[in-house]
């Protein structure tokens, strides 16, 4: 289990050295910010003076030296939109993505636990039948068009739910909502899935014959067997909500870390560009190995091998 | 009310499929008592694992269905209880144990919770009670190092091991009925007899009823009062052991018997030519261990197979006994060259097979083929029982022209007992025995002169597995194949083979006529096996029950 | 083939005890014939309606859904250009059934491949497309996207790219594993002792039993492509005009929520139903595949079948 972990740790990391490199110099070939952040009349003379306060002028090969310097002393450079280090403005913008993804996970685990669960006790039954055709229905719908679709019928036709920003409890109902429906749909799936294993499998048959109650028997015995897909898909599904929220961050005003990016992309300012990949990728990474762990905590057969 | 602990009166179980329904069980009646031990005996299929089922409440229903019947328990009718008065009962009063005990054990909980668990739900124990009390099963069972080991998961026991915890699991309450099904089938035979004697003592110590269901005569023997012979889903004969085995009234019972390998001495065998055909010399096959970081090996080995020497003369057979883990079956991939050994020489007719390439490798494929042990894995289920016979010459295209195909498909079928017409069918419409056959007409396609039987009979019910060997015999006689033989059982290998060697860790400890060393076994490993190896007479279990403490004190 | 000398009913399971199963299950039955409408719209579409698709009429702006006074191209209204919302939408499936087709046959003929390259080889090739796999696996994946749209240029042959590289390492990772576990059945070993060698064991014995399960993993990777392409077009670094998919059109739409909520609302009304209909399809292939389950989709079981 260490040396997987340790492994899995290597991995991320060559990935995450592929992505700094990736991003730096595609970044770059989307064209000068002088062109974005400068009157269009600029003289040659300001771009230049632009260029060179903002080191553009140097071989790319000496901006991507500077870089990794000062990646190393932890300084992810200045942000040119917003004047101030990209590092702070990227930070800013990470808590409020996390509570998003927080508040939508935990809500869908245990709804597609609850749903999954009861579906698989009468396979065939009429929760199962349900549940699987609505839980297809919601891993089928596009996030974009479920939220558009919302907005104009709580927002603009009910006027019950503010269309955009943070704030009050209200604000949040719309983005958790229409960031909930495709992970809870692929949880019960997986749930009910893994849940109908279990529940056939001899273990269950095992602790029948020792007389213990039939809820310890589902929720005892069948559901942590049931969980070890669950734990997997659920942290795919949430890695997707912290680096995916992008469109329901947008549509929703969500000042969260997919909006900054694509507000940064779209003004080139490269260094909040790097700094958010950087940052998100690294959560991502550090996700991925708590899910291992979690792993290796609920079943002994990975710790030990 | 009657005197018996457990009285089960015409119980009929059916299954729902689409259909229509099957009876598994159509009304068995039969009773035990306390201090007694009820063997049902009887082959998959005859209902009697649906039955014990029945008896603790754990069918599944649907697709189950108690049709008729009453199981009476202390005078109690158990299924016109309720869910949770029933409930109440198993592991307190009743308890059970299972054969396939990785399965049967649940993976994430360690074995000391799951012991103390029984515990907890009934006598709404302590935990750390529970706990110290489960670490003192573990012990009576005789698990070493108990306290350290109660922390440990299923996983990391062995399966005799895990048989062990399962039985101290059931033992906790001391209930008054014990249903134990198949519990020695997976386990080799020395292990075996050390868990029939781990149930006997539990038996008697405690008094408790056990009702024991089995396919093994043996098993039988060893440790059952009556028997109970169940065939198609009725109880056809019934009484002591040493009557039913001794003097069978039905016919089903006598062919039972009669299937049952090494009961009489096989028949006198026909002179071997002296002419080695494939021969294995200081044979090894080494896996190495790998770990850390970058998965690389650290120097230390398993060593699978370990300078293994054997011969194989034309037209005669050579058995190789061992149990799991002795290396038998990497000794077999090897000589199939489905695996290269680590050091050694394999010679075919004197040439070396690892050289061997293209046009020489293909001869000796043709040459030397295999039945693997589990007929439903051999096949590949994609293809018509013709594909599969005829896939050898469409590799070896010189064998035989395409147009004699069809003739020659037929010609094998009936040669191994089936029917030309079965040619169009699928290999899942078939029954074990029935694939067998099927495996053992593709591996005659190519009219090897050598066939590799690999656990070949050991998947498959003692009266199926009588007539396996019976056409194998034939096949030998009529077209002076030689065979060699695998297995972990010593009967079916005294019953065919002409040699024998046995094989323990990777090396083979005793070789010989097979006469000589099962009647007069010189290594050790030997006695104990062959001591251990139950036979359906419980006078002679008893004496070789007796031998076998001896051996053990010696 | 010995089949080519047995008489009787055509190998495996034939197509009419396919339609049988399929009719069994009434929603994939739908799901079923709702796709080959749709397939069947996007290539005979623009035989049907002519040049309509970018007529403008303007008195017909805006015009509302469901009222067939101005003819049936204009039943689910019309665009703020006066187009035909119906004829829009056929014109966009093509190019929004086209790029999810593409990258899913480059991911699966690529990523399947490879999966059973890595299978069977040993040594550093293997461990270098596993290695690949994991790292494309570990990156996130829309963030890549994003990226590299926006630096190339959105054009249709980079998205397809785009969305078939993130889905590799999925179909790598299946196919590899069904192969490490199919090499160590019996049926393997005993056609390598009848004599076959590498590339017959492999076409003959082992990748018949991978295509289900790739095949199952495609259907729900199309949906899975096609609501990747419609949340970049969404984005605008997608497909751009003047090429039209469902996703743009939810975009371009947005902004006329309040005054013409239809034009958003089709278009991803229509990817949804899409992305169900191939989900539907996929969970019922898995039961119709697997031989444990398939009774349940057959009518009586299998009374001959008896072991």
């Amino acid at each position: 289990m260490g040396s997987f972990i340790a492994r899995r740790s290597l991995q991320s990391l060559v990935a995450l050295a592929g992505l700094i490199v990736l991003v730096f110099f595609a970044a770059r070939l989307t064209g000068s910010p002088a062109d974005l952040y400068l009157p269009i009349d600029a003289s040659v003379e300001a771009r230049q003076e632009f260029n060179e306060k903002h080191g553009f002028n140097d071989p790319l090969t000496e901006q991507f030296g500077r870089f990794l310097a000062d990646l190393a002393r932890f300084d992810l450079g200045h942000s040119i939109r917003k004047d101030r280090p990209a590092l702070e403005v990227v930070l800013e913008a990470i808590p409020t993505t996390l509570a998003l993804a927080a508040v939508t996970m935990t809500l869908a685990v245990a709804g597609a636990i609850l749903v999954g669960s009861l579906a698989a006790r009468r396979p065939g039954g009429a929760v199962d039948r349900l549940g699987s055709t609505l839980s297809l229905a919601a891993a089928s719908a596009p996030d974009f068009w479920v939220a558009i679709s919302a907005i104009l019928l709580f927002a603009v036709a009910l006027g019950w739910l503010p269309t955009s920003g943070m704030g009050t409890f209200w604000h949040w109902i719309m983005p958790v909502g229409v960031l909930l429906i495709r992970p809870f749909g692929i949880l019960v799936q997986v749930v009910r899935g893994s849940m109908l294993g279990a529940l056939a499998a001899p273990y269950v048959k095992t602790a029948r014959a020792k007389g213990i109650g039939e809820r310890a028997v589902v929720f005892v015995h069948a559901l942590r067997n049931g969980l070890l897909p669950v734990i997997t898909v659920a942290g795919d599904q949430a890695a997707g909500i912290v680096n995916g929220a992008v469109i329901v961050e947008t549509i929703f005003g969500w000042p969260g870390i997919g909006k900054l990016m694509i507000d940064s992309i779209i003004q080139r300012d490269f260094a909040v560009i790097q700094a958010s990949i950087l940052v998100t990728a690294a959560i991502i990474f550090a996700m991925n190995i708590v899910i291992d762990l979690a792993y290796g905590l609920l079943d002994p057969r990975v710790r030990h091998a | 009310m009657s005197g018996h602990l457990l009285e089960v009166n015409d119980l009929a179980i059916s299954f729902g499929t689409v259909g229509g329904g099957v009876q598994a069980v159509d009304g068995i009646s039969f009773h035990l008592d306390r201090g007694e031990t009820l063997a049902i005996l009887g082959e998959s299929g005859s209902g009697k694992s649906v039955s014990a089922s029945a008896i603790m409440a754990i069918l599944d229903c649907p697709p189950g269905r108690i049709a008729r019947g009453s199981i009476l328990f202390e005078g109690r009718d158990l299924l016109s209880l309720s869910e949770s008065e029933r409930r109440r009962l198993n592991g307190e009063r009743i308890a059970m144990i299972f054969q396939d005990t990785l399965a049967h054990l649940n993976p994430v909980y360690s074995v000391g919770w799951q012991i103390a668990e029984t515990l907890e739900a009934h006598k709404r124990m302590a935990a750390r009670e529970a706990r110290a009390k489960a670490v003192r099963l573990m012990e009576s069972v005789g698990i070493p190092e108990p306290a350290r080991r109660a922390n440990d998961y299923p996983h990391q026991f062995s399966g005799g091991q895990r048989q062990r915890l399962m039985i101290a699991m059931a033992m906790a309450l001391e209930p008054a009925l014990l249903v134990a099904d198949e519990p020695t089938t997976a386990l080799d035979v020395t292990v075996q007899a050390q868990i029939l004697d781990l149930l006997r003592e539990a038996r008697d110590r405690t008094g408790m009823g056990m009702l024991l269901i089995t396919h093994d005569l043996g098993v039988v023997a060893d440790i059952a009062d009556r028997v109970a012979v169940m065939y198609q889903g009725r109880i056809v004969e019934t009484g002591p052991v040493r009557e039913v085995l001794g003097n069978p009234q039905h016919g089903y019972t006598q062919r039972l018997l009669s299937a049952v390998p090494g009961r009489e001495p096989p028949p006198p065998r026909a002179p071997v030519a002296d002419l080695p055909v494939f021969e294995a010399r200081n044979l090894t096959k080494h896996f190495p261990i790998t770990g850390g970081l970058f998965r690389r090996a650290t120097g230390e080995v398993v060593r699978a197979v370990d300078g293994v020497s054997l011969t194989l003369h034309r037209g005669e057979t050579l058995g190789v006994v061992g149990e799991s883990g002795s290396g038998k079956s990497t000794l077999a991939r090897m000589l199939l060259r489905l695996e290269e050994p680590t050091s050694g020489a394999i010679l075919f007719e004197g040439k070396d097979v690892s050289s061997l390439g293209g046009p020489g490798l293909l001869s000796f494929r043709r040459r030397v083929q295999v039945v693997f042990q589990d007929p439903f894995a051999s096949l590949d289920p994609r293809m018509r029982v013709a594909e599969l016979i005829a896939e050898p010459w469409t590799i070896h295209k010189d064998v035989l022209p395409r147009p004699r195909w069809n003739a020659r498909i037929a010609e094998l079928l009936s040669l191994v007992g089936l029917q030309p017409e079965h040619a169009a069918r699928y290999p899942h419409q078939f029954s074990g025995g029935q694939r067998q056959r099927i495996a053992i007409a593709r591996a005659l396609a190519l009219e090897p002169e050598i066939i590799i039987c690999d656990e070949a009979v050991s998947a498959l019910d003692v009266s199926i597995q009588a007539q396996i060997l019976a056409l194998l015999d034939d096949l030998q006689r009529a077209m002076g194949l030689a065979y060699l033989f695998i297995a972990h059982d010593l009967p079916v290998v005294r019953q065919i083979a002409d040699r024998v060697a046995v094989m323990q860790r990777g090396r083979i400890v005793e070789q010989g006529p097979c006469e000589e060393v099962f009647e007069r076994p010189q290594h050790p490993y030997t006695r104990a096996l062959l001591a251990a190896s139950p036979v359906p007479d419980p006078d002679a279990q008893a004496a070789r029950r007796k031998a076998r403490r001896e051996l053990a004190g010696a | 083939m010995a089949s080519a000398s047995l008489p009787g009913a055509a190998r495996g399971l034939g197509a009419r005890r396919w339609l049988a199963m399929l009719a069994r299950d009434p929603l994939a039955c739908l799901a079923a014939l709702f796709l080959l409408l749709l397939v069947a719209a996007a290539l005979l579409g623009p035989a049907l309606i002519p040049e309509s698709a970018g007529r403008m009429n303007l008195r017909l702006r805006n015009a509302p859904p469901f009222e067939l006074a101005n003819g049936w191209l204009y039943v689910l209204g019309a665009d703020t250009l006066g187009r035909s919302m119906l004829a829009r939408l056929i014109e966009a499936s093509r190019s929004t059934l086209m790029v999810a087709s593409a990258a899913v046959a480059l991911s699966f003929l690529i990523g399947g491949t490879l999966g059973v390259l890595a299978g069977y080889a040993r040594g550093w090739g293997a461990t270098l497309i596993l290695r690949m796999a994991d790292v494309l696996m570990s990156f996130p994946s829309l963030l890549l996207a994003v990226v590299v749209l926006y630096t190339f240029s959105p054009s249709i042959a980079n998205i397809v790219v785009v969305l078939a590289v993130t889905r590799l390492p999925v179909y790598i990772r299946t196919a590899r594993a069904e192969i490490l576990e199919l090499r160590e059945r019996m049926f393997v070993s005993a056609a390598r002792v009848m004599g076959a060698g590498p590339v017959r064991t492999a076409l003959r014995h082992v990748v018949p039993f991978v295509l289900p399960t790739l095949l199952t993993l495609a259907a729900v990777d199309f949906a899975y492509v096609m609501l990747a392409e419609s949340a970049l077009s969404f984005l605008g670094i997608g497909i751009q005009p003047p090429d039209v998919t469902w996703g743009l059109m939810v975009a371009q739409g947005r902004g006329y929520l309040a005054s013409a909520w239809w034009l958003a609302f089709f278009p991803g009304l229509f990817i949804m139903l899409t992305t169900l209909s191939l989900n539907l399809l996929a969970s019922w292939l898995r039961v119709a595949a697997d031989p444990q389950q398939r009774w349940r989709l057959e009518p009586g079981g299998k009374a001959g079948d008896a072991p």
